[in-house]
């Protein structure tokens, strides 16, 4: 009230000294949203050196090339090798990304270039749950109703069932899809419209026009988008355990995987000592991994907008 | 003679109709997928949900099977990462969009905003673990799972009230400026309660986000809700529990019951369809104001 009713009081060192108390509120609150602020920023740097201190020591006890390259991995003999789970890992991502990029990408010229408003506005939030279900729930649905279809391929095939990396591949799909979905149609309604109207203007159809020009201009935002869903992919945690039967071999399509991220909680609860501190270092490789990603996306986000 | 291609005839071009039949067979698909999964969870499920489901706590004597613990550790968890993540995203929303003049400050922020978003949640759950639950000696607690689930809403926040902040019309604030307001006096008086509708949007983003969660609270809050929490609230925040989404992994994964896994499936799904219709409704209203 006694703001409202002395409005010309803006100048805090006004002779009266009235202002004084607003001024220190004015000083106040600038720390304290400078302080919300660099929260990120500080979360980030203590997030950052908390993974390499903790982490490190035991790539250093175990020895850098015997943790990176090893490829036993038997905690009870202290054996540390992450080989075959960084394969696991790197090549469930890879196939999974590459699958749905393709679909990813077509269901978005659906939802932003194709689609007749009405069906578009049903298509679309299904789009948004599909990235809303939490990631148990797929594990779930994954273990009721993909792995026994590929139980009956492995026991045609002759093989001993169990979960698998193709299940494991499947599921990622499903939860990078709404990813890629929602950036590139992100990025292809950002593309001007006088792009596609030239197109077609000179006789080309829609197909042309939507696959040899706007796709084309949105592609930085494309692979922006297939960049998050590789983050997504290869920090994906409790729905790839639930389906991915975590043993630690060398991956093949059809014989069960533990992927890198499987492994901390996987052993979380029986671990010690040397164990405990390697499940540590997993999470060091992890967030190596992730930060070469994020790094990624930020260049090609940079790159695209100088273009534009 | 046959004519020459002509304006009037339609060149056919069948790779065009088979980009058509994909395009349409994988969003209808994608569709189909969504509405198979959500018919298929509740319809497994929806059975299981009994009032003793959901009212009572497991009791091993009689072999009953509940969730009440888990709902409870649930709404502790909401509540607490809620409390501390809202005023500081809100704040560092309004620090960047109303305070920081510095270009090169303002991208240093978004960018590390980015990299906290793209952190997986695993990475939270080993560095909860050793930050909140060892060296700041809070142990595996929900205490350290609410404060762990604080870093990983906090970029949804502030993005999200990012975006609401920058619609608030630039004329609002010369016109506090205007009348000779300080700054404070606007964000709090103008500037927030126009943001409102993006303020609800993050709070329920986040709560999805938290309600879903269950790697990083496996390492931090512990793995099972057998028993009711205990003793007054400090006592009850400092002691582990899991959430809804962590009891479902218990049940389907490590003890193989998943009629149960099902149960709570159903009670998750709910959860994410009623929060989901909350932001459509809002950006709804919002668009149809805008829209006068």
């Amino acid at each position: 009230m006694k703001e409202k009713r002395s409005p010309g009081n803006v100048s805090y060192s006004s002779i009266s000294g009235r202002g004084n108390n607003k001024a220190i509120i004015e000083v106040v609150m600038n720390i304290i949203f400078f302080i919300c602020g660099i929260l990120a920023v500080v979360s980030v740097a203590v997030i950052s050196l908390y993974m390499i201190f903790s982490g490190g020591p035991a790539i250093f006890k175990i020895g850098i090339t015997d943790f990176l390259f090893g490829s036993v991995w038997n905690p009870d003999d202290s054996q540390f090798g992450i080989l075959p789970m960084i394969l696991a890992s790197i090549i469930a991502t890879v196939i999974a990304v590459l699958i749905a990029l393709p679909i990813g990408v077509l269901v978005a010229v659906f939802l932003s270039h194709i689609a007749p408003k009405k069906l578009a506005s049903i298509v679309r939030p299904m789009v948004d749950l599909l990235a809303g279900i939490p990631s148990v729930v797929y594990g779930l649905l994954g273990a009721i109703l993909i792995v026994p279809m590929i139980f009956k391929i492995q026991e045609a095939l002759s093989m001993p069932t169990s979960g698998c990396l193709l299940s494991a591949i499947i599921v990622l799909v499903i939860m990078i899809l709404p990813t890629i979905i929602n950036v590139s149609e992100t990025a292809l309604r950002a593309v001007p419209k006088s792009y596609y109207e030239a197109s077609t203007g000179l006789g080309g159809s829609q197909i042309q026009g939507i696959f040899k020009v706007v796709v084309p201009a949105a592609k930085s935002g494309i692979v922006a988008g297939m960049v998050l869903g590789t983050g997504r992919a290869i920090g994906e945690t409790m729905a790839v355990m639930m389906v991915a039967g975590n043993a630690v071999i060398f991956p093949e399509l059809l014989k069960p995987v533990r992927l890198l991220t499987v492994s901390i909680p996987f052993e979380w609860a029986y671990s010690s000592g040397l164990h405990r501190e390697a499940l540590f270092g997993i999470g060091l490789v992890l967030f190596v991994f992730i930060m070469i990603i994020n790094f990624a996306i930020n260049r090609i986000l940079k790159g695209g907008k100088e273009k534009s | 003679m046959k004519p020459v291609t002509s304006i009037q005839v339609k060149r056919r071009r069948p790779l065009e109709k088979l980009m058509y039949a994909l395009i349409y067979f994988f969003s209808i698909a994608i569709l189909a997928m969504v509405v198979y999964f959500i018919v298929y969870i509740l319809w497994n499920g929806l059975p299981m949900l009994t009032w003793s489901f959901l009212s009572t706590a497991p009791n091993p004597l009689e072999d009953t099977i509940g969730i009440l613990p888990a709902i409870i550790n649930t709404l502790y968890i909401i509540a607490l990462s809620i409390l501390i993540s809202v005023p500081l995203g809100v704040g560092g929303a309004i620090y960047l969009n109303e305070y920081a003049k510095n270009k090169r400050v303002i991208r240093v922020i978004e960018y590390t905003t980015e990299t906290l978003a793209g952190i997986p949640s695993i990475i939270f759950g080993v560095f909860g673990y050793i930050f909140f639950c060892t060296f700041l000696n809070l142990k595996v607690s929900l205490l350290s799972g609410a404060l762990t689930l604080t870093l990983m809403v906090l970029p949804t926040i502030i993005r999200t009230m990012q975006e609401a902040l920058k619609s608030v019309p630039k004329s609002y604030r010369e016109g506090a400026a205007g009348l000779g307001t300080t700054k404070w006096h606007t964000i709090r008086t103008i500037l927030l309660p126009s943001a409102m509708p993006g303020l609800i949007t993050s709070i329920i983003l986040a709560v999805g986000r938290i309600v879903g969660e269950s790697a990083a609270l496996i390492l931090v809050s512990g793995g099972s809700a057998i028993y009711m929490p205990r003793g007054n609230l400090g006592q009850q925040l400092m002691g582990s529990g899991a959430t809804l989404s962590v009891e479902l992994y218990r049940y389907a994964y490590s003890r193989g019951l998943n009629d149960v896994g099902f149960g709570i499936a159903a009670v998750l799904l709910i959860i994410v369809l009623i929060l989901n219709m909350i932001t459509r409704f809002i950006s709804y209203r919002l668009a149809k104001k805008n829209e006068r």
